[in-house]
């Protein structure tokens, strides 16, 4: 190579792990003219000693290192051509150029050799270390729920619910720092394993799960993070967190599916308008519809054992009793309890309407024994009192459905005339749904079970109840 | 003390050995006149003798035959692989012969050999490579992987006082670049016991050899993160400093291993598998490895640099575990 621009003689790497050198003779004096490949220098290493070719023809215009001198491998130690030390800043881009340009080249190499695919050698290189792929845990939407095995160690260790504390890790999924600084604030012990309970009684009335730790007498307010602007904190206390825990699970367990169906009410609005004033003036009960749909529920659940049932292990349990739960709203508004009528199938309307009456006032009044909450095998939900026509409740565990019962509405209905045309009526329609376990009861199954309720309802025999 | 290279330190490890026990002796390619193809046993033949310091054939084979032969005998036999790469000509030797003997015969095999090992200098695929993992797998071995020039004095006595037949992987890159205080007396540097290379409390690295001082650079640039990392150095492979392992695991609860070897069936391997069965209920991430790719070292210095991990490599690592 012959050249007019200046290059530079650089310290040669002289074996694998030499990291520097030291001039020992310069062969050349700045000005001399030197050949390609004509030795220029003598270098002396760790390892060896040996004659440093020049890489270029033209003029010696500078020698940088002097002789007895020790310098890293790439220092510069000379100049061939170019016009001495005024040249330096511009070699330097002139040697970038190129080194980056067979960079690149390697690189656009090495992703063409990887996709190539079968290629064995550069293959691999394609995927350097940094291009590793992140393990597990990637999937950022779902990271709250993925709990890691110490934090499933230290929750259950300190009886805390790890989807209480909030998440600062990928995709807010809760770490170990994050749990271990939630105990040190001071968390509440876990919630009861159980539906939702009176928090006052003791102790605390569980169903046939395993029975949980107690809850705290008065658990400390966990504050994991200051409230941002607009928004307030408030405890979350024992039953509200039991009422959380227990959906939760049941979710988590249920297969759960509701189907409903539309029941004319006229036959049981036209009894319960007769039976209401002769009901209180004698019993000082106010009878309900939900007494009804009670009382025709029990009957039906007569001939449908499963859906009075149970999934306990392997094995389905069924029952020759009715024990009815209830879902009570609080007086505060603020928490939900499940009352248990024992025994439903030996009520008549009056027993039952009675027993509604009492176990939904003593929930208010906060007077239920825990006996009052257990047992129950079958639930039924009225959130119709506020007009709303349908709903899929949550199964109360270990239960297998849940009967919602919904406002009744005046209708337009079409119906058969005593002619047998079909004519437009005004009827009270009540929506009922039933949610059931998938796991334990077909569609059809219920399907049967709501149309025997729904003629039962709609075919109400006064005398029979 | 005083201040030396880990070269430096491996060579005054094993001359001092040599003058202290008249068993040892130092046999391989260029290691008498030339003083070895690194220098490492400059000027021992003039100390020792031609027979103390035996330039061999170049057959890696008869050179660790013979170490077994005389082993026997009741040498102390030191051989030098001019690189860790040509070790697989004396595979049969070493792992049929010398690693099995104990089992077979009762007699033990003192011997000690020097690897020269890893890239970083553009060595190509039959001068930079790191087997350890391929003998850590071979019951009757032991692997040593020092990264200090302490470690390195230390634990070349231990291994030429070992019964057993010891692989002792020098990383070239360390050679000279790397300078630390060394004892002057005389030390050994047990087996199987970690060195705490920093303490940490957020993530451990778990590491040896040169990737102790890639771990190092990449954990001070977590320092402005407010992550504090752990990088634990296990000197030997075999043994391995299990308790200390799961102790740091159990303490960050995220794990990073590191190093040089390619990827499947490394060590690193070993050691997650380790701290999944042992410490599964102490993880707080997936146990993370970070290595070369399953290929041979390339020539080309670009594609060097993508092959063996780099301090930016393990920053992004450990950043990835930081924020999992």
């Amino acid at each position: 190579m012959s050249t007019e621009t200046a290059v530079d003689v650089v310290m040669p790497q002289m074996g694998v792990s030499v990291s520097e050198g030291t001039i020992t003779k310069w062969l050349k004096s700045e000005g001399d003219q030197v050949e390609a490949d004509e030795p220029l220098l003598e270098i002396s290493t760790d390892k060896v000693d040996t004659e440093v070719p020049s890489p270029a023809t033209g003029t010696l215009t500078q020698i940088v290192v002097q002789e007895g001198e020790t310098v890293e491998v790439g220092a510069k130690l000379a100049q061939i051509g170019g016009t001495g030390s005024a040249e330096p800043a511009e070699a330097a881009p002139a040697e970038e150029a190129p080194a980056s340009a067979t960079a690149q080249a390697a690189a656009e190499s090495a992703a063409a050799s990887g996709a190539e695919g079968e290629t064995p050698a550069p293959e691999p290189v394609a995927e350097a270390p940094s291009a590793a792929p992140a393990p597990a845990g990637d999937g950022a939407a779902d990271g709250k729920s993925f709990v890691s095995p110490v934090v499933a160690r230290i929750a259950s260790e300190h009886g805390v619910d790890p989807a209480q504390v909030q998440g600062t890790g990928r995709g807010g999924r809760v770490t170990k720092k994050d749990i271990l600084g939630f105990i040190e604030q001071g968390a509440p012990a876990a919630a009861p394993e159980a539906p939702p309970t009176p928090p006052e009684r003791e102790p605390a009335p569980t169903p046939p799960a395993p029975p949980p730790p107690a809850p705290a007498a008065e658990p400390a307010v966990p504050q994991p993070v200051g409230a941002a602007e607009g928004e307030q904190f408030e405890p979350m206390n024992a039953m509200r967190r039991g009422i959380a825990e227990h959906m939760r699970r049941s979710l988590d367990t249920a297969a759960h599916v509701t189907s409903a169906i539309e029941v004319d009410m006229s036959k049981v609005v036209a009894i319960r308008k007769k039976l209401k004033p002769e009901y209180q003036k004698a019993y000082g009960i106010n009878v309900t519809y939900l007494a009804f749909v009670a009382r025709a529920t029990v009957e039906t659940l007569r001939d449908y054992p499963w859906i009075n049932g149970e999934i306990r292990g392997e094995q389905i349990v069924t029952r020759n009793y009715v024990n009815l739960g209830f879902a009570v709203e609080l007086a505060d508004g603020k928490g939900l309890i499940v009352p248990v009528l024992k025994h439903a199938e030996g009520l008549n309307l009056l027993g039952i309407a009675r027993g509604v009456v009492d176990i939904a006032q003593r929930a208010r009044d906060k007077k239920l024994s825990p006996d009052d909450v257990q047992g129950g095998t079958f639930t039924i939900t009225n959130p119709g009192g506020y007009g709303t026509f349908h709903g899929t409740p949550v199964i109360s565990q270990p239960q297998a459905a849940i009967l919602g019962t919904y406002a009744v509405v005046k209708r337009p209905w079409v119906i058969e005339d005593d002619r047998g045309e079909d004519v437009i009526a005004i009827r009270p329609i009540m929506n009922l749904t039933l949610t059931y376990d998938h796991r334990l009861v077909d569609g059809a199954l219920a399907g049967r079970f709501l149309r025997d309720l729904r003629e039962k309802l709609q075919t109400w025999d006064e005398s029979a109840y | 003390m005083s201040e030396k290279t880990y070269l430096q330190a491996i060579s005054d490890g094993l001359r001092e050995e040599m003058r202290r026990d008249q068993r040892v002796f130092v046999i391989g390619e260029d290691v008498g006149v030339y003083g070895g193809a690194f220098k490492v046993t400059l000027g021992f033949q003039e100390e020792f003798g031609a027979w103390r310091v035996i330039d061999a054939p170049l057959s890696e084979t008869a050179i660790v035959g013979g170490c077994t032969g005389a082993a026997i005998m009741g040498m102390r036999p030191v051989a030098e692989m001019q690189f860790a790469d040509f070790i697989s000509c004396a595979w049969d030797q070493l792992v049929t012969v010398a690693a099995k003997q104990r089992w077979r015969a009762g007699t033990p095999v003192p011997i000690t050999v020097r690897l020269p090992s890893g890239g970083g200098f553009s060595g190509g695929p039959f001068h930079s490579q790191n087997p350890e993992s391929s003998f850590a797998h071979i019951p009757g071995l032991k692997v040593i992987c020092p990264a200090t020039p302490e470690d390195a004095k230390g634990l070349l006595a231990s291994a030429i006082q070992d019964p057993n037949p010891c692989l002792y992987f020098e990383h070239k890159h360390l050679y000279r670049r790397i300078k630390a205080e060394v004892p002057d007396e005389r030390y050994e540097t047990p087996f199987g016991k970690a060195r705490v290379h920093q303490e940490g409390d957020d993530l451990t690295v778990i590491t040896w050899g040169a990737m102790v001082y890639t771990a190092e650079e990449a954990a001070a640039q977590l320092d402005g993160d407010g992550v504090s990392v752990e990088i634990l150095d296990l000197r030997t492979l075999i043994p391995w400093d299990k308790q200390a392992v799961l102790e740091s695991a159990r303490k960050t609860s995220k794990v990073l291993v590191l190093h040089e070897d390619t990827h499947t069936g490394g060590f690193g391997g070993e050691i997650a598998a380790t701290i999944a069965e042992e410490a599964f209920e102490d993880l707080d991430a997936p146990v993370k490895r970070i290595t070369a790719p399953d290929s041979p070292v390339p020539f080309s210095p670009p594609l060097e640099k993508a092959f063996i991990p780099q301090v930016d490599d393990v920053v992004a690592g450990l950043r990835d575990l930081a924020e999992y």
